[in-house]
């Protein structure tokens, strides 16, 4: 089973990004969960959202205590104890910054491998605003090889459809591949 | 009339066959009775309107309807119809019920 | 039984109500939104408004308005499903009992959610516990998926023995959760449940009738008498409609109660929804170092199937029973209670203690999961304990 946990702010999407990254593993025939830690919603606000992933159906109920993968979608929340919790040298981290992963790790102590995406960055030039979401689910596809990118890429697509307008959808998958190709640390 | 038992009624509290009132004949629990006067009704149906039971009975009389007595088999004696009929008419009187 | 590929959803537990609400297309929803079942209602409402289903969708001002729409157009012979939570079932109150009692067979997508005070919105079952004695079906299910199948199950039980049901999802925890949800076809969901046969109708001008007349010492007693016969022989509806909609369809949801290696236990655990999930996970723990412990999934807690579980129970020296409420009694809670005196007329009675857990939403790690079988243990190999424990509160 791999667990993923997800931070970031009210607004960013970590709750979205887990479910759209459940849904995607499921069509590559995994059983999934997916679900948010539910607080007070607030704008701005820390959030948590989790994943579990297996290739059986998965029958526990609880927040997820050591976490295989960590997405952090605003680095500001590095300086919590809550990013860290759990975590040792074989968690993996995944940081929206531009900054160089090493230089990460250094400055916040992390016990994991660091990678670093500029998911804010290409998130700003392609859809125009700080969504970094979509793009930061480009990098965690690059890091953990769970499915196969192009099948993954059709699941978000479709699912993003339903929702938004073409232009949208468009914006959302040009930012995943961008961040999967630009994601710094392997 | 024997109650019936919890198998032998329909399920799900409610009654079949409404309106079950006419079954009930509230006659008997009249004390004193209205007497209605047909020489003195001007048919004005002041009786007719208060009675709480339908008990004032009407007639069709040539298109028209009247008042044409009082149904005993509801009647109970309340004396609403004796009070409201006008005092310069006074149709319905009340009279002490025995036997 | 059919072998067929089943449609796997990605869906939350509020998804997969809703979307088993959509395929039934009941006559009349009547709802009122409450945190965490709102979405249930919002995304019927949806439905509702692009044209995906027949409903008549009535916006009330509370939940005891949402409560006596649905009791009306049950009357009339309706197909009606609500759905709510917490402080909302909490201001059904009154109206329940009056549903059940005129035998009409709503549906309700419950999500149990903690009742105030304090102010919470994450999951308990004090809720539904509290209108235990409501004359209401209760199942209480596992994860989205067992919730998905059950709303729809619910309505041939709700319509087969003229009581209404209750299906109920963990606040949250499985209502908020996105998980594989293996659904039916809507035409195999429409031809299950089929056409409801009301018992009567207010609006059959050829056959009027009155419902809900005063009712006093002459024969309240006896309608009430026909509504707890009516609970008790809903336990073979139930049984018939969960087997055959298994056999139907392929899947082998249990009926009443799950077991999960009891077969040779000597202790075991009685947990109901998402925490039994995690319980099998603990009882795997322990079974790997050579603990005989097993798990009974309490399903059905209306009608109570007290006869298998003195069954079940009978050659087990401890039990430890999980309730997510406590009936500030000062004896435990209601599961406890009812499975302690579902054993008494054994020959030999196990030791048995409760262990009410989770209260408002708390997290039931799996260090709790394991401290429970371990503390069962310690009960089974007879150490003196309190008969009732409060995990993962702080002292």
């Amino acid at each position: 089973m791999v667990e993923i946990r997800w931070h970031g702010r009210g607004g960013l999407g970590a709750k979205t990004a887990a479910l759209l990254f459940g849904e995607a593993m499921m069509h590559s025939g995994m059983y999934i969960q997916a679900f948010p830690e539910y607080g007070p919603e607030r704008r701005g606000a820390p959030v948590t959202a989790y994943n579990r992933i297996d290739d059986k159906p998965i029958r526990v109920h609880f927040a997820i205590q050591k976490p295989n993968a960590v997405c952090v979608l605003d680095a500001t929340l590095l300086s919590t104890d809550a990013v860290r919790e759990g975590c040792d040298e074989s968690t993996v981290f995944i940081i929206n910054s531009s900054f160089d992963p090493l230089a990460i790790k250094k400055k916040f102590d992390l016990p994991g491998k660091v990678y670093t995406v500029d998911a804010s960055g290409i998130s700003e030039e392609v859809l125009g605003r700080n969504l970094p979401n979509t793009p930061m689910l480009g990098a965690l596809m690059k890091v953990v090889h769970l499915m196969d990118f192009e099948t993954f890429i059709e699941a978000v697509e479709a699912r993003l459809r339903i929702k938004y307008k073409p232009e949208v959808v468009e914006g959302n998958i040009k930012a995943i591949r961008r961040a999967y190709q630009e994601v710094k640390g392997l | 009339m024997k109650k019936k038992g919890w198998k032998e009624l329909p399920e799900g509290c409610f009654i079949p066959g409404v309106p079950t009132s006419q079954d009930l004949k509230t006659g008997s629990w009249r004390t004193s009775k209205p007497v209605w006067d047909p020489n003195k009704c001007t048919s004005c149906f002041l009786c007719w309107v208060y009675c709480p039971d339908n008990a004032i009975i009407l007639k069709d009389v040539g298109g028209d309807p009247k008042v044409s007595g009082i149904n005993y088999d509801y009647c109970k004696g309340c004396g609403i119809c004796a009070d409201v009929c006008p005092p310069k008419v006074k149709a319905i009187h009340m009279e002490r019920e025995e036997l | 039984m059919t072998e067929k590929e089943r449609t796997k959803m990605a869906l939350t537990g509020n998804e997969a109500f809703a979307y088993a609400m959509k395929q039934i297309n009941p006559d009349v929803v009547a709802a009122y939104p409450i945190t965490p079942a709102t979405e249930i209602v919002q995304i019927f409402a949806k439905y509702v408004s692009d044209g995906e289903v027949d409903t008549e969708f009535v916006a009330v001002e509370s939940e005891h308005s949402a409560m006596s729409a649905c009791i009306g157009a049950s009357a009339s012979g309706a197909r009606v499903i609500t759905g709510t939570s917490s402080q909302g079932l909490a201001l059904m109150h009154e109206m329940l009992y009056i549903a059940s009692a005129l035998r009409l067979p709503i549906v309700l997508a419950e999500v149990n959610r903690a009742l105030s005070a304090p102010i919470n919105i994450h999951c308990d079952h004090s809720d539904t516990m509290g209108s235990r004695d409501a004359g209401w079906i209760q199942i209480y299910c596992e994860n989205a998926n067992e919730g998905y199948h059950t709303l729809i199950q619910a309505v041939r039980i709700a319509e087969t023995v003229n009581l209404p049901v209750m299906a109920t999802l963990d606040g949250f925890i499985i209502s908020h959760e996105m998980e594989v949800v293996e659904s039916l076809d809507t035409q195999e969901v429409r031809e299950f449940i089929g056409k409801r046969k009301p018992l009567y109708s207010v609006l059959d001008v050829e056959k009027p009738i009155m419902v809900g007349p005063l009712d006093l010492t002459d024969y309240y007693f006896e309608h009430k008498r026909q509504q707890i016969e009516a609970m008790k022989k809903s336990k073979a509806v139930i049984k018939e409609v969960i087997e055959e909609y298994n056999t139907k369809f392929g899947f082998d949801f249990p009926v009443f109660i799950e077991t999960y290696r009891m077969e040779d236990a000597e202790y075991a655990i009685l947990a109901m929804s998402s925490a039994a999930g995690t319980m099998k996970e603990a009882v795997d723990i322990r079974r790997s170092i050579g603990e005989k412990v097993g798990l009974v999934r309490l399903k059905v807690f209306r009608p109570f199937p007290f006869e298998l579980l003195t069954e079940v129970f009978k050659n087990v020296k401890a039990i430890g029973v999980m309730d997510r409420s406590d009936s500030v009694n000062s004896m435990g809670g209601p599961v406890f209670n009812e499975v302690r005196s579902s054993l008494y007329e054994l020959e030999t009675r196990p030791r048995i203690m409760n262990f009410v857990f989770g209260l408002g939403g708390r997290d039931f790690p799996m260090e709790d999961a394991l401290h429970i079988i371990d503390r069962v243990k310690e009960l089974k190999d007879g150490k003196k304990l309190d008969f009732v424990e409060y995990v993962g509160v702080r002292e």
